[in-house]
């Protein structure tokens, strides 16, 4: 009996093994949808900063703060991550969710005051981006002056 | 150009959504990753084609923010030599710095964190 028990544990570890994931592909759809809808808004944006005369990179980084500021709201009013539930990683790569990572804890971690909770907990996982974001730039800007000294 | 926003934007969060369901990344790592292949991407000239291409459909997702790191430190360097290295990267970054930590400390001041469901 319990080498039969055994024998079917092990039959259903190789049918996870050899069947493809289908939550997967699901997955991979709805992070497709939402995070096009999300660069779709980004381009929207964009495109009414450049026609009421801004330059590309001034429009660029105003786009970035009006989907920043978007995203703090909808954290903040607990629609972000009903969103998140449902599109995933669509969610998560955007710049919405890089401001989603800053404002969830700052409002989650407000009970532990506003230097230790709020102050800090904000950069629990901007920090990190931001710290890995400024080495890579670093680095790579080393790069760029030493090929034009030459 | 909205066409090409939606498939460049979408398949890089595909990307990111088949690192989180295959190596059980956390969020916090794609992140990480996703800033810095922007910023490499960038340094070796494949993302601007890329941002030229797709317009917010790259510029959007994380890895345009890497890309604007990279595009911040260039443009310094540039402008004012190796003192770019340190500036160039943050201040391209400091207006959604800013707006992140400007509207989380007022979101945190007005708001109460919601019930888990």
């Amino acid at each position: 009996m319990n080498q039969q028990a055994l024998a079917e544990e092990r039959y259903k570890e190789l049918v996870n093994a050899v069947t493809p994931d289908s939550k997967t592909g699901e997955n991979c759809l709805r992070a497709f949808l939402c995070g096009g809808a999300i660069c779709v808004l980004g381009q929207f944006i964009n495109n009414c900063f450049t026609s009421a005369g801004f330059g590309k990179d001034p429009a660029a980084s105003y786009t970035a703060v009006i989907l920043v500021l978007l995203s703090v709201v909808l954290t903040a009013a607990g629609l972000y991550a009903k969103i998140g539930k449902f599109a995933g990683a669509g969610s998560v790569v955007p710049i919405t969710g890089f401001a989603n990572a800053v404002a969830a804890p700052a409002v989650e971690f407000k009970k532990e005051g506003l230097v230790m909770g709020v102050g800090a907990r904000m950069f629990i996982v901007a920090g990190p981006v931001i710290v890995f974001g400024t080495l890579a730039s670093m680095i790579m800007g080393l790069i760029y002056w030493f090929t034009r000294m030459r | 150009m909205y066409i090409k926003a939606f498939i460049v934007g979408g398949l890089i969060c595909v990307i990111g959504q088949l690192l989180i369901d295959k190596t059980k990344f956390t969020p916090a790592r794609i992140l990480v990753l996703f800033v810095v292949a922007g910023c490499v991407l960038g340094a070796l000239g494949l993302y601007a084609p890329l941002a030229e291409f797709a317009g917010a459909g790259a510029t959007v997702p994380l890895p345009g923010f890497g890309y604007a790191l990279y595009k911040g430190a260039a443009e310094e360097i540039d402008r004012s030599g190796f003192l770019g290295v340190l500036t160039g990267g943050l201040k391209a970054a400091s207006a959604g710095i800013a707006a992140a930590v400007c509207g989380s400390f007022l979101a945190a001041l007005c708001f109460n964190p919601k019930e888990k469901e």
